[in-house]
């Protein structure tokens, strides 16, 4: 799917929308960003509660174009400005972090 | 005064190379004057008046106890205790650097400590030499004059030398303690170069994580320091290099989960006791060294590999 497939999510909203044709083929769940870095595959979605702008970071080396942070969290500033710099979007949901994945692995035909 | 007006962020690369591969082995004297406890302060202060020498390393064997300086002697005079042995009289708390680490790291020294010179350790904690401002800047000297050399004659035949654009170019990144808003920034200046160099995505991949979890290891756990790329046809070299505190247990830091961080970090996703164990991981070659003056993670990441 596209990150544009993102914003048609129930529950989902959508804080940035930058390069939404880019691909999206996985997703990876998980709020410890050194496991994050170290395991997540190529162009996948970040589902996660870390909302601030080393997320950014680590999405960025990682070739990840969006991110959902769930829970209610929302994004800093900064971290939205971050997301805008290299391309990656931001999505929020009140899901738990389950849920959130749950609903991506559905739109990925997992 | 004994300041080495080199900015060791800043320079032109070939400065910075030449400060980070030049080590403190490299530069020191090994031919040291040394004496013993019961030596007294007046047979010091002929030694120094013999040997035109301004400081005296007081050993025990091979260990380092103490240090007389010229300061010391004339203390001694004024105060009347020349003649003492010079245990009792001598500087005991003395800033020392270990023979491996790089001269980047002795002219920051120079430029925070007002010392003259400082006593250079092995890994067994032995001393075997002495280093001065002086020992420095002159073998930056003949340094600078060597690349100047190579310079002149590179210009005269106009063919680059190397196949690759990134080929030969060192960077530095200064990072400051706690900096979590500028985290990341290094790491993603590496990871542009390599791909402007063409190099391929897995491998890409695995210096974006290495240099990303040496940066952030430095915010998080060190009083500051640098990641420094060094880049060349077949490899990419990025080392870490932190002012302290130093890694008491450095197998434990290696061991995945093991951490030392406050919650406020491992808030924040930092601190899980993956970051040496992950930048172990896709290194081609690693190493580390600890002590309490700093903490130098190295590792180098293969450019020609098939993956």
């Amino acid at each position: 799917m596209k990150v544009s497939d993102i914003t048609q999510i129930e529950g989902f909203t959508t804080v940035s929308l930058n390069d939404e044709t880019q691909e999206v083929n996985s997703a990876y769940t998980g709020d410890l960003l050194s496991d994050v870095i170290a395991n997540v595959g190529d162009d996948a979605v970040l589902i996660t509660v870390q909302a601030h702008k080393n997320t950014i970071a680590v999405c960025s080396l990682s070739n990840m174009p969006a991110i959902v942070i769930c829970n209610g969290r929302s994004c800093p500033p900064d971290m939205v400005s971050a997301a805008e710099d290299n391309d990656i979007s931001i999505f929020t949901t009140d899901d738990t972090q389950f849920l959130a994945s749950v609903k991506i692995a559905k739109a990925l035909n997992l | 005064m004994q300041e080495i007006p080199i900015n060791t962020y800043s320079s032109p690369t070939v400065i910075l190379d030449l400060i980070y591969r030049l080590k403190v082995k490299d530069v020191m004297f090994t031919n040291l004057c040394c004496a013993t406890m019961d030596t007294t302060l007046r047979e010091i202060q002929q030694l120094m008046k013999k040997k035109k020498i301004t400081g005296v390393p007081i050993v025990q064997g091979k260990r380092l106890i103490g240090l007389v300086s010229m300061d010391d002697i004339i203390q001694a005079f004024d105060k009347g205790y020349i003649d003492d042995p010079c245990k009792t009289h001598m500087s005991r708390n003395i800033i020392v650097l270990e023979d491996d680490m790089p001269i980047s790291f002795a002219i920051h020294y120079f430029d925070k400590f007002s010392f003259h010179r400082f006593p250079v350790l092995n890994k067994e904690k032995e001393l075997i030499g002495m280093i001065t401002s002086r020992d420095i800047t002159a073998r930056l000297l003949v340094e600078i004059n060597k690349e100047m050399e190579q310079l002149e004659k590179k210009q005269i035949g106009s063919k680059p030398l190397h196949p690759s654009n990134i080929n030969g170019e060192t960077h530095s990144y200064n990072i400051i303690k706690h900096d979590f808003e500028n985290a990341g920034y290094a790491s993603t200046q590496i990871k542009k170069k390599l791909k402007k160099g063409g190099v391929a995505t897995p491998i890409i991949r695995r210096a974006a994580i290495a240099s990303y979890e040496m940066e952030m290891n430095i915010v998080v756990h060190s009083n500051g320091g640098q990641l420094v790329a060094t880049y060349t046809t077949d490899k990419v070299i990025i080392s870490a290099q932190d002012i302290g505190p130093g890694i008491e247990n450095i197998e434990g830091a290696l061991t995945p989960g093991w951490s030392t961080a406050n919650d406020w970090i491992r808030s924040l996703g930092f601190g899980a006791g993956m970051g040496l164990p992950n930048v172990k991981n896709v290194s081609d070659d690693f190493s580390i060294e600890s002590s309490p003056n700093g903490t130098i993670v190295t590792c180098t990441i293969n450019l020609d590999k098939k993956e």
